[in-house]
């Protein structure tokens, strides 16, 4: 876990630094004039200027201590523009998450049991289309249609006044991400599903003259939600990127947009600093689903 | 009593004869969704190579006296800010969503099946080493990860390409380590060793070619994905740069002020990404079922 962490430092760090033109080009190319002893003195207020290892050795040193650098465009303490961004974003994926289990779940359950019906074949081609849209598109047409049938854009101005608001005002983008999402655990609790329905204990579980109901939700759901804990784990994860679409096109100030708008800047202490944040949660969370999977399937713990 | 008495009777005549051609009706048959999937690809296929015969107007030129056209007659999708006629940029767009897709794609299961392949059958230190590496890469969201490398590489169609193909090399590696590492302990690997071939030779003559069915599945998977996330680079603006018409640019060029007043040049290029990709989800569920009977529901 440490060690992949430390290769993300590393291989970020040292993409960063590839980059043709750092802050102080862009800057002096926004001004339209490159005086040379002023670049140099401002790559060196930086220390754009010391060798790249030198750079890094500061940059892990800081993150040991809680000191994440400086953003070079605002001039605030990186730590200060990352920390209250981070609430935002995470109201979104929680919420994004939550629709995708509600939805994708019971739909995807539906779908296995009704196997090969007019059902399955319309819920497995609608979760199919979740997963061929883009979710910045998607995001786009249901600004689209609140503008056409409510005559308002739900865009991101003010911060939200009470949670009711803010849940309103994060149910939307949080549907335009979790769309996706909850297309692919559709998918997979549909074919985890049909899995289990095939083993020999739910042949069993009938022929002892248990109900329909109770061999699909007590013995065959519970076991097929195994692997789908698994997914929602990954996709927790890597709702990052319909995240980062989608709070631009809602003009919501969470992390995702921010690391976006820092990467245009080549603001390095943000970037560098963002990415690592987020690659760690993708990280804790997969451990955090290894430990769950020990909890829910007792085979692993036996086994281990 | 000669030998010779003994004919042997005549073969009874075959009815059906197991061409490639009635396999692939076979199939068709069989996997409807599949059919149409490759039938979407097809057209975007043929859309992207005579996109210089089919597509009504020049994609890049522009006209002041057509600026935000509604659909209509002369320009069937209408017409975007700049004048420039939306279907024939969706028909030329669909070449750079293509390269892109096909390029990142076989770059990274070329690279991943490199990895996997190595990492697989030489195992020791070496499957160590190329495993974090691997788990490096994975650990970050693919957007993620392609957004830096776009950045770090610098706005080109190459460059959009590589910065998509990295993200991808992890899911190829850790497929065809896993396969070849099964595939290493088989009695056909060891009777070639038995005769002498050497480790390398059995590597790509004997392992190989029976990693290229999970390889299929998982590539018409990325391609899939490849597309999304050039057109998602593209809308960030970090994509493939002008003047080549991109599906994700032309939406960000339209985002929200257009919303309102323009919503033609919202909706069309959202449809040719989507139905592209839906396209080849549909193709690559039933090459799937076709090639991985195990994961068959």
């Amino acid at each position: 876990m440490l060690l992949t962490l430390f290769g993300i430092s590393v291989l970020v760090f040292v993409m960063l630094r590839l980059v043709p033109g750092n802050i102080a080009d862009i800057l002096f190319d926004a001004a339209g004039m490159i005086d040379t002893a002023d670049k140099a003195k401002l790559e060196h207020d930086l220390g754009l200027d010391k060798p790249i290892v030198v750079q890094y050795g500061e940059w892990i040193n800081g993150l040991a201590h809680g000191d994440l650098g400086y953003s070079y465009v605002s001039e605030k303490p990186a730590i200060d523009e990352i920390l209250p961004r981070i609430p935002i974003t995470a109201k979104l994926a929680g919420l994004a998450l939550a629709f995708s289990v509600i939805f994708g779940v019971p739909l995807g359950v539906i779908s296995a049991v009704k196997q090969n019906t007019v059902l399955d074949y319309f819920l497995r081609v609608i979760s199919l289309s979740g997963l061929s849209m883009p979710a910045f598109w998607l995001g786009l047409l249901i600004l689209m249609a609140c503008v056409a049938w409510f005559g308002f854009i739900p865009i991101y101005t003010d911060p939200p006044k009470g949670f009711w608001d803010a849940l309103w005002l994060f149910s939307v983008p949080a549907a335009a991400v979790g769309f996706r999402s909850s297309a692919l655990v559709m998918r997979l609790t549909r074919s985890a599903m049909l899995e289990v329905l095939r083993q020999d204990y739910i042949r069993t579980a009938r022929a002892k003259g248990a109900s329909d109901r109770t061999v699909n939700y007590r013995h065959a759901l519970r076991n097929a939600l195994l692997p789908v804990v698994t997914v929602i784990g990954i996709e927790a994860a890597f709702l990052m990127g319909g995240l980062i679409v989608t709070e631009t096109v809602f003009n919501i100030p969470g992390i995702a947009r921010f690391l976006v708008e820092a990467i245009r800047w080549r603001d390095y202490p943000i970037v560098q600093n963002l990415v690592m944040f987020i690659a760690a949660v993708a990280v804790l969370i997969n451990f955090l689903i290894d430990l769950l999977y020990a909890v829910l399937d007792p085979r692993i713990r036996y086994a281990g | 009593m000669a030998v010779t008495e003994i004919v042997p009777a005549p073969a009874p005549k075959i009815e059906r004869v197991e061409t490639s051609w009635s396999r692939l009706r076979y199939y068709a048959a069989a996997h409807p969704l599949g059919m149409i999937g490759a039938a979407i690809m097809v057209v975007f296929v043929f859309a992207a190579i005579f996109a210089n015969f089919i597509s009504p107007y020049d994609p890049i030129a522009t006209s002041a006296a057509t600026t935000l056209k509604p659909p209509g007659a002369a320009h069937w999708l209408g017409t975007d800010a700049m004048g420039r006629d939306i279907l024939s940029r969706i028909i030329y767009g669909a070449r750079i969503s293509l390269a892109v897709g096909l390029g990142s794609t076989a770059l990274g299961c070329v690279v991943g099946v490199a990895l996997g392949l190595t990492s697989g059958y030489l195992g020791g230190w070496v499957d160590l080493v190329i495993q974090r590496v691997v788990d490096v890469l994975q650990a970050m969201p693919l957007l993620v990860l392609a957004l830096v490398m776009a950045a770090a590489l610098g706005p080109a169609l190459n460059n959009t390409i590589l910065a998509i193909a990295i993200p991808l090399i992890p899911y190829s590696a850790r497929v065809i380590r896993s396969n070849t590492l099964a595939l290493r302990e088989q009695p056909f690997v060891e009777a070639a060793r038995a005769v002498g071939m050497s480790e390398f030779r059995i590597a790509i003559r004997h392992v190989l070619p029976n990693t290229v069915a999970p390889l299929i599945v998982i590539a018409t998977a990325q391609l899939g994905a490849a597309i999304l996330t050039e057109a998602s680079l593209s809308f960030l603006g970090l994509g493939v740069p002008e003047p080549h018409p991109s599906w994700g640019r032309m939406l960000s060029e339209s985002a929200a002020e257009y919303v309102r007043t323009a919503p033609w040049l919202v909706i069309f290029p959202g449809i040719a990404i989507s139905l592209a990709v839906f396209g080849t989800n549909l193709f690559g569920d039933a090459l799937r079922d076709i090639l991985d009977p195990r994961l068959r529901d």
